[in-house]
């Protein structure tokens, strides 16, 4: 994960969600295929906020909406409250997948424009007969809840929102149903640092308000490290590293992790600035053997080419799949 | 689009005029009251409002405001790709090295483009054209604007290609732009807008569609070359963190207008504008404790086809009082410890008198790293 593994996994804390061997690939012709996930295992406790930290190309979006089933996954199993997502026929699915909702990146394009948002928000409850004379008090009531006033956007289209309020209508949209799991797939990547704030604080505030747990994908560290519990790193779709949020910029010793971490612009910058050759990715479809990261790693060997990495205990909640780091090298804060 | 169109017709080989710039007292760019509207059919939308700015040689400034505050619209009419038009309006002057951008004749205009001022844009897939190899792109560039034969251009679009960390050259300049990744594409467009050697450089965004670690690289690479080549520029973002390592000075943009400008340092140790203060305060950190309740700032920006009167930030100020919402604060008032630290506020978050000050003048060494942050 770049190894795998499954030490990092809770199983007697009954977990909301539990994920196990997730792999999805695409085929793209040529009997070629885009290796997105391969082998994640991953466990969401009740009221946890799971961060899901990585670049684009990681696999990070993949996972959530495997989760979801939208696609469903190639292999694996995602088990909701003890309930077998992937095994379920279509209708089965749609009436267990209630439980869990999602949150897209971009808030305009996941609305459809014709509606009206109070419309958009209800038409969760309509598909599943909640319908009655309560509906729009309930409508006004979340409404009011992700901190828009139900009289000014009740008749509004998605297009005379702005983003930062189109996400809050998708927000109100996925509790409508009282979920217990929200998928966050990079909800703040397409809005303003101001406006990024407030749908932040309102996830957290909605977190504690309809007890959910939450699965957090964001390509930012400084936000993953804000809103989650624990933060789990992909590279290449594999586990680099999986530790409490709160040790994420002081004790995280995955070398791809700490690149993260250095590459991260805050104003406390300064050091070297040599240009630095092109680093590429490598490619999705044939991932190089062994640890994934090896490619870019400073410390890769032979070794790491021959073996994949197994997720190993550092410490509390601390797991890393890196044959060349140890506890030892984990600073003591 | 790369800022040469190809259906000039002048002579590719006209030298330039001789300009006076850099040992001059005249800075490299000098930007007054620049006003740039469009008309549109819901009204005039007053995308820049009256932005005055000064820019000496190898100094890098960095623009930053939210969506819709005016900082792209700016940087293209600092450029000259916005000019006036039927729909179009642009007042106040641009001059750079001394020449007033807007009054030139476009293809005059074009001249500049190249060995005066380049420009690097958000995304580096529709800056190159994906028809053309990426060698190509080099050497029309290197052809029309310096007059290199065939063969000195393709040898020099290596040399470009290995300044900008290009790994094998040779192989690249065969590839058309799909075949690279993001951060090579921006690599290449960054080596297209260095070929001419130009005395400003221009960067919109340069990094937002790129990933973090590639986001890095780039950056570093545009801080190294500007020092190397003495080349002044404008980082435009809408990322404060990408502004805070990066610069000598930032012009804090609010609805068309610059609410704060100083040295980087001083902005960031002691803004003393609302708007920059929240902005701060709004952004995630590192070190953060988890679950920290973020600073947010109520509201929206206003609409800039009916831009609030008075201070355009007082809406959604906290410190606003009456004569804020009737009266726009002059656009630059300097402070009396700090001339080149401006601000414009009626009620300023002024330290504490004779706390720090002297600790913000010494940001203002134009060194790049004299931010000791």
């Amino acid at each position: 994960m770049a190894g795998s593994g499954t030490v990092h996994l809770r199983e007697s804390e009954q977990p909301v969600l539990s994920v196990r061997d997730l792999v999805v690939e695409f085929p793209v012709g040529r009997r070629q295929k885009v290796h997105a996930v391969s082998g994640l295992n991953l466990d969401l406790l009740a009221g946890e906020t799971l961060g899901i930290l990585g670049e684009s190309g990681c696999g990070k979006s993949s996972a959530g909406r495997a989760f979801m089933q939208m696609p469903p996954p190639t292999s694996g199993s995602v088990l909701l409250h003890g309930t077998e997502l992937t095994r379920l026929r279509s209708r089965e699915l749609r009436r267990a997948r209630a439980k869990m909702q999602m949150i897209m990146q971009d808030p305009v394009s996941s609305l459809n424009p014709r509606r009206r948002v109070r419309d958009l928000v209800a038409e969760g409850l309509s598909i599943w007969g909640f319908e009655g004379e309560d509906e729009d008090r309930l409508i006004r009531e979340t409404l009011h809840a992700v901190g828009l006033e139900p009289e000014v956007v009740w008749n509004r289209r998605p297009h005379e929102l702005s983003g930062g309020q189109c996400q809050r209508v998708c927000i109100a949209r996925a509790l409508m149903l009282k979920p217990s799991v929200l998928i966050c797939d990079e909800p703040v990547a397409s809005l303003d640092v101001s406006v990024q704030a407030q749908i932040l604080n309102l996830l957290e505030r909605s977190k504690r308000s309809h007890l959910l747990s939450l699965v957090f994908i964001a390509h930012d560290v400084a936000v993953v490290k804000n809103i989650s519990d624990r933060v789990m790193v992909l590279y290449l779709g594999k586990t680099c590293e999986v530790l409490p949020s709160a040790h994420l910029d002081t004790r995280a010793v995955h070398p791809y992790t700490r690149l993260l971490l250095a590459s991260v612009p805050e104003a406390t910058e300064g050091g070297s600035r040599q240009t630095q050759p092109a680093t590429e990715l490598p490619s999705p479809l044939d991932p190089p053997s062994g640890c994934r990261f090896r490619t870019r790693c400073p410390l890769a060997t032979d070794r790491c080419a021959a073996e994949e990495p197994v997720l190993r205990e550092l410490g509390p909640g601390h797991f890393v799949a890196c044959h060349h780091v140890d506890a030892a090298h984990v600073p003591t804060a | 689009m790369t800022p040469e169109p190809p259906m000039s017709q002048e002579p590719p080989m006209t030298p330039e005029p001789p300009v006076t710039v850099g040992s001059t007292a005249t800075p490299l760019l000098e930007v007054d009251d620049l006003r740039t509207t469009f008309h549109t059919p819901r009204g005039a939308v007053r995308a820049v409002d009256g932005v005055s700015l000064r820019l000496s040689a190898g100094e890098t400034i960095g623009v930053v405001g939210e969506s819709g505050s005016g900082k792209s619209v700016l940087g293209r009419t600092i450029m000259g790709l916005i000019s006036a038009g039927p729909a179009t309006e642009v007042q106040g002057t641009v001059r750079i090295g001394g020449r007033d951008v807007h009054a030139l004749a476009p293809g005059e205009r074009r001249r500049l483009w190249g060995p005066e001022v380049a420009m690097v844009f958000q995304d580096p897939m529709t800056s190159l054209n994906p028809t053309k190899r990426i060698g190509t792109h080099l050497t029309e560039t290197l052809r029309l604007h310096l007059g290199l034969r065939r063969g000195a251009a393709a040898d020099r679009a290596i040399e470009l290609l290995v300044q900008v960390g290009i790994p094998e050259p040779r192989r690249r300049v065969r590839q058309f732009p799909h075949e690279l990744s993001g951060g090579m594409r921006q690599r290449v467009v960054i080596a297209l807008a260095l070929a001419c050697s130009p005395k400003l450089l221009i960067a919109d965004e340069p990094t937002t569609a790129l990933d973090v670690t590639v986001q890095k690289q780039i950056l570093d690479l545009l801080g190294t070359l500007a020092e190397r080549l003495d080349m002044a520029t404008i980082l435009i973002s809408h990322d404060l963190g990408v502004i805070a390592g990066r610069t000598d000075r930032v012009a804090v943009m609010y609805a068309g207008r610059i609410a704060e400008t100083a040295a980087t340092a001083a902005v960031f140790e002691h803004p003393l504008h609302p708007y920059t203060d929240a902005l701060i305060g709004s952004i995630p950190r590192l070190s953060n404790e988890p679950h920290a309740e973020l600073r947010v700032i109520d509201g929206n920006p206003p609409d800039m086809s009916a831009p609030p009167p008075g201070c355009r930030f007082a809406p959604r100020c906290v410190h606003a009082f009456e004569r804020c919402r009737e009266e726009a604060p002059p656009p630059h008032e300097p402070l009396a410890y700090d001339a080149r630290h401006s601000v414009a506020c009626h009620a300023p978050l002024l330290p504490a008198p004779n706390a720090d000050s002297g600790n913000a003048d010494s940001g203002n060494a134009d060194s790049m790293n004299g931010g000791d942050d």
